[in-house]
């Protein structure tokens, strides 16, 4: 696995996917923060990072599925998906490894706004004022969260030999499982079902860790939906066979 | 044995491409594995690599079957699949050291492996650069490396040299060769020449069955049992004009002047036309025999097998 891992993102670096989407995500959420008056904390005048984690799932939405896209599709394009099986290694460490260099990548992404915490902390009045719970909470949310899309991405490029529709389908994925269910639970007549939709989306598990308690539920469901969509990769990669 | 194929069939959607087949490859051996597109070549050798499972019968490599052990089975395996598919963007090196740590070599053990497979490969002068700014020649040299890093035991080569250039063709045969003295060797080609220049026995398989499983002067002396010779005269003569060769098997008018005449493989009917023709006062343009090639005969088996 370590193998694959190594090797992706050595590739993430080796061309400009990795400049890029770090660049792009930072330039995004440093604008809504800092500078876009409508979002901006500054004009806000509340020490909180509620605009980096309200945002950056939208952003992700996008970038995470151009960052798995290739993933599989590629592979399959350009045939090296006969050269990984026919090598010593199961499919599971191909997938854990295609998983665990997207979900890094995402990561070393995400690391360099906590210094926006730090600039908080120091702006707000008295300095130091300011919900670090909540934010821890709200980063390992985002953090999963990133996890949960990158399988996505993982799965849908799993599914095709084309890039743009392996994109196409995780984006669409990514919505629908983030605020479309939920949003569709508003239509529900019985409030069972509205709970049950609402259950499911990730934006219910993602704003319940932002008030700084990490229930196991929510990591248990990330953890699964994670699970179940690398599950349904190996599932699709071990269909040569049937 | 190196690889024991047991009645191996292979089903695609109802369409049979491997259709029970059996045989055997002892170590050291270069095997030839010859048909047409679509013959089941490739199919064969993507379940001996373990890389799709049979429909039913067994394959084993090594001892190991590929069904049941097929981590032990991709171990023992160097396999450049027919397109050799790359990773375009990596460099030669970075691309070898990746392989290579996938059979868990590492560190210097590793760099020295590398070195030597560059150094086999003739890969010297390409070394730095990415695979995607190399020649086919080269790609190919970089497939085979890739193959033979961890020293497998059995090397599963399917087209190798397609889309070469002569000056290629007769590197990357050399470099076969060569590996072949201590390994065993599975190369599948629909090019005549690449058999008799490398293979010690061959295997012809056409619409999934094998239609011959032999050594190479075997196969010739088989599948001939009479020699062509065409004569050519200045003017035209009936068939009858042949009567009175008794070497002569047959005759076969090809035009008014030309005709090709079949003896058995023994002997020599070349004299006697040459008699034959100056007494009766007409010019011999040119008379030629014919060797029964590769080609011919593997036009035979696989026209006739339906």
């Amino acid at each position: 696995m370590i193998q694959i891992l190594v090797k992706e993102f050595n590739g993430f670096l080796d061309s400009l996917i990795a400049y890029i989407v770090i660049g792009v995500f930072l330039t995004v959420v440093g604008l809504m923060m800092w500078v876009f008056p409508e979002t901006s904390v500054l004009e806000y005048g509340y020490a909180e990072m509620n605009t980096l984690f309200s945002f950056a799932p939208f952003v992700f939405m996008f970038l995470i599925p151009a960052i798995t896209m290739r993933m599989f599709a590629e592979e399959k394009k350009s045939g090296t998906l006969e050269f990984l099986f026919t090598h010593p290694l199961t499919d599971w460490q191909i997938v854990l490894g295609k998983f665990f260099s997207s979900w890094l990548l995402v990561v070393v992404a995400i690391m360099p706004t906590i210094i926006y915490y730090f600039t908080l902390s120091e702006i707000s009045s008295p300095a130091g004022n300011i919900d670090t719970p909540g934010i821890i909470g709200s980063y390992i949310g985002l953090f999963l969260l990133g996890g949960v899309f990158t399988s996505i991405g993982i799965l849908a490029s799993s599914i095709t030999s084309n890039q743009i529709v392996a994109f196409v389908i995780a984006v669409f994925l990514c919505f629908i499982l983030y605020s479309g269910i939920d949003s569709l639970s508003v239509l529900m007549d019985s409030s069972s079902t509205q709970v049950l939709l609402e259950e499911l989306s990730v934006i219910h598990h993602y704003n319940a860790m932002s008030r700084g308690v990490i229930d196991s539920r929510n990591v248990v469901y990330f953890g699964s939906v994670i699970v179940l969509m690398l599950s349904i990769t190996k599932i699709v990669l071990g269909s040569r066979k049937w | 044995m190196s690889v024991e194929v047991n009645h191996l069939t292979k089903i695609y959607n109802h369409q049979k491409a491997v259709n029970d087949i059996s045989f055997e490859v002892s170590k050291g051996e270069i095997l030839g594995f010859l048909g047409p597109n679509g013959a089941g070549k490739s199919t064969t050798m993507k379940i001996a690599t373990s890389f799709i499972p049979p429909t039913s019968g067994h394959v084993k490599v090594c001892g190991y079957d590929v069904v049941e052990e097929p981590m032990k089975v991709k171990g023992v395996v160097g396999y450049l699949p027919e397109h050799n598919p790359l990773y375009q963007e990596m460099y030669v090196r970075e691309y070898l050291s990746f392989v290579g740590s996938i059979h868990g070599m590492k560190g210097v053990q590793l760099n020295s492996r590398i070195s030597e497979m560059i150094e086999l490969c003739g890969l010297g002068i390409e070394q730095n650069k990415r695979i995607e700014s190399l020649s086919k020649g080269y790609r190919q040299r970089v497939g085979l490396a890739q193959a033979l890093i961890h020293d497998p035991e059995v090397l599963v080569l399917d087209e190798p040299t397609t889309g070469l250039d002569p000056n290629q063709l007769m590197e990357v045969r050399a470099l076969i060769k060569n590996i072949g003295q201590n390994k065993t060797v599975v190369l599948s080609t629909h090019i005549m020449q690449e058999v008799q220049a490398l293979c010690d026995r061959v295997i012809v398989i056409d619409k999934g069955e094998i239609v011959a499983n032999d050594k190479l002067e075997q196969l010739k002396n088989n599948q001939t049992t009479l020699k062509k010779v065409i004569v050519e005269l200045d003017k035209e003569v009936d068939e009858s004009f042949w009567d009175s060769l008794e070497l002569a098997q047959q005759v076969q008018k090809l035009d008014q002047h030309t005709f090709a005449l079949f003896c058995e493989i023994e002997k020599d009917i070349r004299q006697d036309i040459f008699k034959l023709v100056s007494e009766s006062g007409i010019a011999l343009l040119g008379m030629k025999q014919e060797e029964e090639n590769m080609e011919n005969i593997f036009h035979q088996l696989t026209q006739n097998h339906k």
